[in-house]
């Protein structure tokens, strides 16, 4: 056991840091710092360096395109995007549909998918909730029927993250009812330019747009986008999952938002003085830093294994689980450190007006304060997303304690 | 950075889990309570055979070295089977200060002798009143000729009545609430003018409360510097509550088996209990808090033998503040889903809940490390 980077290790960060550094635009820096609304362009100017420098697809095959970095050195790599005020990389291609078609896909779906991917040309959404199948994935209804060489799709896909930018989605399709319903769900890649597709934004509760509803009105896709066997979409759905919830645990960026708590809680005042300064509120600091760091070493150990050759199984659960719960009680700290100053509206130092049009000069509230309340509200979402985390205890409670 | 265990802490983990499967759990430990002085000579002398006791001595001393990380180890697996030997007392506490503090004739005399499982150690830091704070210790020291003398109260002393020696914290300087002043002696227990009473602890361990009139301690029985004890006390303490953090998670994961064990066999409303999925939720949170807690006691067990003494100090509070936390949750939990036997003596749950319960107790609870952890610049 060491917990001290070798001499290897150092320089490995030392070189991502200085290059994250000095090639993060600054709009984006600035945006991601103070926690305000990106656009399609954030991501993929900001992919794209990271393309060129071959770095995009940390968990990739070297062959197809990953830059062969062991375990530690993708931790190291996650630190210090959250260090440099990266966005979060846009996860549906990259981590999640590249490691299903180098696992499940053919060689032309490989060929023609995963350098789009790779280049961020293509923008992936997931297609896979549905009004009546939330956390009970496989009862969804969605229906995908052969007609010569295509499928005719006809359903109605939500919570669709960033349909509005996609070209393409990942769909799971009803393609069978005769056995069980997990096996009748197909993996099918849909092109959203296809007629019949629509997607409708939803709006969510600190007034952003990132879920939609999609869509499927006998939309028309060829065979040749089913990965993996017809009705054997639930084992590719299934393999993707877990690769979700790693990463999903987000200790790099949590250490940053709590670097964040402290700047916020050393401008604002209690009793006079800076709050960083009142007793019990450090407290909550430290119960907060000590589950986190938790959570680093609990992701770590499993890192470790992972090195040494045995790859984490359902233990990836106390990952999404325990990380979302982090995060989430780390969006309490920053609404409570604003305090009062996080009350007031300002949608115009959101959207980043007051500083162009003169109009409004004087921001309603200090800048740090403008986006932790949306962020609050937005952030539940964590433990309701990738398996909500209701779902997680069961795959816990079955897979690892065998109940 | 490789945060797994290396072969050698495996082969010692397994040795560790082989013979507690076999010499553990609450029939042992009752046996043990019984014999006179409250715990297993036989046993100690097969904790010497394993070279357990020789854990974290230096190799010119009779030891086999190793650290932090190996002797979590054991404390987890001693954990796991409900031990009531005097091996914190000894080897993580009281070796481990005569080691870093002792003069080599001194270190030459004791740590073979506790190797080979002659010599049983006891650690005596706690007086009444004083709570965690170690710099509230107010035992006097004076000094006489080259010599000093001490009188004071001190509790709590773990196995002090079974221990041939014990760890003495006095003050050879200012008053209590001071850090600077603080001195470190090693002491006969047998000494003219000490008076011990020997007692049972909640927790079915023995402790004794020292009474020291005039004792007299000659000087190279000293450890580390005189007045200025406090560093050597607090690591000493810190590598203690490092060492109960992983006590601790060993007790913890015994009560996640036994009670995922215990739900699928009691049947209730004609289904085991483990089918009710209120009650699996529970065990899941019980199994997550142990892993974490599991994760943060071996990085503190990893930075106690580091060169970074903050981190270090920062490292074990968190630890031990987690193991409180958690240690409250899984216990009490664990209990309550026992049902009715889960309150009896007759059930392994409670004996492993009562140990898991005092240790937040002991070297610093919850409270006192969050304290200092807010405490702590940023």
């Amino acid at each position: 056991m060491d917990l001290t980077l070798t001499a290897e290790e150092r320089a490995f960060r030392a070189e991502v840091r200085a290059f994250l550094r000095a090639n993060i635009p600054a709009e984006t820096k600035r945006k991601v710092d103070l926690g305000l609304p990106l656009v399609k362009d954030d991501y993929v100017v900001w992919q794209k360096i990271l393309y060129a420098r071959g770095w995009i697809a940390p968990t990739w095959p070297k062959e197809h395109g990953g830059p062969g970095w062991s375990p530690i050195q993708r931790y190291l790599f996650d630190e210090e995007l959250a260090a440099a005020s990266s966005p979060r990389l846009i996860t549906f291609g990259l981590k999640m549909l590249g490691p299903v078609l180098i696992e499940f896909g053919t060689e032309a779906q490989k060929a023609r998918f995963l350098p789009r991917i790779l280049a961020s040309d293509d923008w992936w959404c997931q297609g896979y909730s549905e009004p009546g199948a939330g956390s009970d994935l496989a009862a969804l209804t969605t229906r995908a029927v052969p007609d010569d060489d295509d499928y005719i799709v006809n359903g109605q896909k939500t919570w669709t993250t960033l349909a509005q930018y996609a070209d393409w989605m990942f769909c799971l399709v009803r393609t069978s009812n005769e056995a069980k319903k997990q096996a009748g769900i197909s993996f099918l890649l849909i092109d959203m330019t296809t007629p019949g597709v629509t997607v409708r934004p939803i709006r969510m509760l600190d007034g952003g747009v990132e879920i939609n509803d999609v869509f499927l009105e006998d939309v028309r896709v060829p065979k040749e986008n089913l990965v993996g066997a017809e009705n054997d979409g639930w084992t590719v759905a299934k393999f993707l999952l877990t690769r979700e919830r790693f990463g999903i645990a987000g200790v790099a960026r949590s250490k940053v938002q709590m670097a964040r708590v402290r700047d916020i809680a050393a401008k604002e005042l209690k009793g006079g003085c800076p709050l960083i300064e009142d007793a019990r509120f450090r407290e909550r600091l430290a119960e907060v830093e000590i589950d986190l760091t938790a959570l680093e070493m609990t992701e770590l150990r499993l890192l470790s294994e992972e090195a040494a050759g045995r790859p984490p199984g359902p233990e990836s659960s106390i990952l999404k689980l325990k990380g979302t719960e982090v995060q989430q009680a780390i969006t309490e700290l920053l609404l409570d450190a604003c305090g009062i100053n996080g009350h007031a509206l300002d949608p115009d130092l959101i959207d980043g007006l007051a500083r162009t049009d003169g109009a409004n000069l004087v921001p309603l509230v200090p800048e740090h304060a403008a986006t932790v309340a949306g962020h609050y509200f937005n952030w539940r979402k964590a433990s309701i997303y990738g398996g909500s985390n209701e779902v997680q205890r069961n795959i816990i409670a079955k897979a690892i304690l065998g109940l | 950075m490789n945060f797994t265990f290396s072969e050698e802490q495996l082969l010692i983990r397994d040795a560790a889990e082989r013979y507690f499967r076999e010499a553990g759990g609450p029939e042992i430990r009752r046996r043990h309570q019984a014999l006179i002085g409250g715990f297993c000579p036989e046993t100690w002398a097969a904790f010497a055979d394993m070279g357990w006791l020789a854990l974290g001595i230096p190799e010119v001393f009779g030891g086999i070295g190793g650290g932090g990380v190996e002797t979590a180890i054991l404390m987890e697996a001693m954990g796991r089977g409900l031990s009531v030997q005097p091996y914190l007392a000894t080897v993580g506490l009281a070796a481990w200060a005569v080691s870093h503090g002792a003069p080599p004739d001194l270190a030459a005399a004791v740590l073979p002798r506790v190797a080979a499982g002659e010599l049983i150690l006891s650690f005596a830091h706690l007086e009444p009143g004083m709570r965690h704070d170690l710099d509230r210790v107010a035992c006097r020291a004076v000094a006489d000729g080259g010599a000093f003398r001490l009188t004071g109260e001190k509790v709590l002393a773990p196995f002090g009545g079974q221990a041939v020696m014990t760890v003495v914290a006095a003050r050879t300087a200012g008053a209590p609430g001071e850090t600077q002043g603080l001195t470190l002696f090693l002491i006969d227990v047998d000494a003219p003018g000490l008076t011990l009473r020997d007692h049972a602890t909640v927790d079915d361990l023995r402790a004794a409360t020292l009474v020291l009139d005039d004792v007299p301690v000659p000087a190279e029985r000293i450890l580390g510097e005189v007045d200025d004890g406090h560093g050597l006390l607090s690591a000493a303490v810190d590598r203690g509550a490092a060492l109960l953090a992983a006590e601790a998670t060993g007790l913890m994961a015994a009560l996640v088996d036994g009670t995922v064990g215990y739900l699928k066999q009691r049947r209730q409303f004609d289904r085991p209990l483990s089918a009710f999925q209120a009650l699996q939720h529970r065990l899941t949170e019980m199994y997550l808090e142990t892993e974490l807690t599991r994760s943060l006691v071996y990085m503190a067990a990893v930075r106690i033998d580091g060169d970074d003494p903050q981190a270090a100090a920062r490292a074990v509070a968190q630890a031990k503040a987690k193991t409180g936390q958690a240690g409250r949750l899984v216990g009490q939990e664990a209990v309550q889903l026992h049902g009715g036997m889960g309150v009896t003596d007759e059930m392994a749950v409670g004996h492993y809940f009562k140990r898991l319960t005092m240790i937040d107790q002991a070297l610093g609870d919850r409270a006192h490390h969050l304290e200092r952890l807010a405490a702590a610049p940023d």
